[in-house]
């Protein structure tokens, strides 16, 4: 199995986000933000990062670069999309997910190992957690906070279209305590904090995060 | 040269944190007129001479697609002289 680790400029992620696929069983290929071709990958990780500088708002720009043309496209036809932070902004504005993510609450950029509770494992990227299952990965971003209308969160929390919440005290003013949500599908997930860091113990808190990685492979098998 | 403007703001209902830590540092340097304080973008952009209505509706499609979000944001277009 393929999955794409998108480079944008400006992109810090991408090495580690390759590592983690490599570590989860899958091949890992690097695309180019303005590469024109999937190169035949069966999924595709959008990694963290400050893609085109964050100018004008995170992941703005990125959204029209070539390469994610395709990825919207394919996505809507059900391929698996998992966007890591910066990433999780370019779904966003590539509305492939609802809602936006603003300034953190209190305008510091946080640095930190962060629990999380799963509490959707029905979607491609989650299928290896436990329902409900508490995992500590690092979250790292200044524009963290998940923001949509009160129309949208009735829906996502409907839906059951929240995947994982912040546990304990909300880091950075993400309503409902939102730190990943996933699309109609569940093929495409967005989440803020950072599983590809914390898949080794030596060098993460966790080897916990290497479960959305491996999730990918067995919604290939089915 | 008249040029058109694009301003864009938060929605009145997502939070601001930029405008709140300008609201809080206003009254420590004796500035005691705000109430609240919003902070958003303001675009200027040129044409070639001055600009006509197709160019304005042109730009309201391009604030609606790139320069703002309007997920969270509002805009208005302007020509200003």
């Amino acid at each position: 199995m393929r999955v794409g680790v998108i480079t944008f400029p400006g992109t810090l992620d991408d090495r580690d986000a390759a590592r983690a696929v490599v570590a989860g069983g899958a091949e890992a290929v690097s695309l180019w933000h303005g590469d024109a071709d999937l190169k035949s990958v069966d999924a595709v990780v959008l990694p963290g990062g400050f893609s085109y500088g964050d100018y004008l708002r995170c992941g703005a720009i990125s959204r029209f670069a070539p390469v994610m043309e395709l990825v919207i496209e394919a996505a809507n036809k059900g391929m698996p999309v998992l966007g890591i932070c910066n990433g999780f902004q370019v779904l966003c504005e590539s509305h492939l997910l609802p809602g936006a993510l603003t300034r953190n609450s209190d305008l510091h950029f946080l640095c930190r190992d962060q629990e999380i509770e799963v509490v959707n494992n029905q979607t491609a990227w989650t299928s290896s957690f436990k329902q409900g299952e508490k995992i500590v990965i690092p979250l790292k971003n200044g524009e963290g906070s998940f923001q949509c209308d009160d129309q949208t969160l009735a829906m996502l929390e409907g839906e059951g279209r929240i995947i994982a919440r912040y546990v304990g005290e909300n880091p950075n003013g993400s309503r409902n305590l939102i730190a990943g949500i996933t699309n109609e599908k569940g093929n495409v997930v967005g989440l803020m904090p950072h599983p590809e860091h914390a898949i080794n113990e030596l060098t993460g808190p966790s080897a916990q995060g290497l479960g959305f990685f491996t999730s990918i492979l067995n919604a290939m098998v089915k | 040269m008249a040029k058109i403007v694009v301003d864009v703001m938060l929605k009145p209902e997502i939070l601001d944190p930029q405008g709140n830590a300008v609201a809080s540092a206003l009254p420590r340097l004796g500035f005691n007129f705000a109430k609240s304080v919003r902070q958003g973008k303001r675009f200027e952009i040129e044409v070639e001479g001055e600009p006509t209505p197709a160019q304005v509706a042109e730009v309201e499609r391009a604030a609606e697609v790139l320069l703002s979000n309007p997920v969270i944001e509002n805009f208005v277009v302007r020509v200003e002289k």
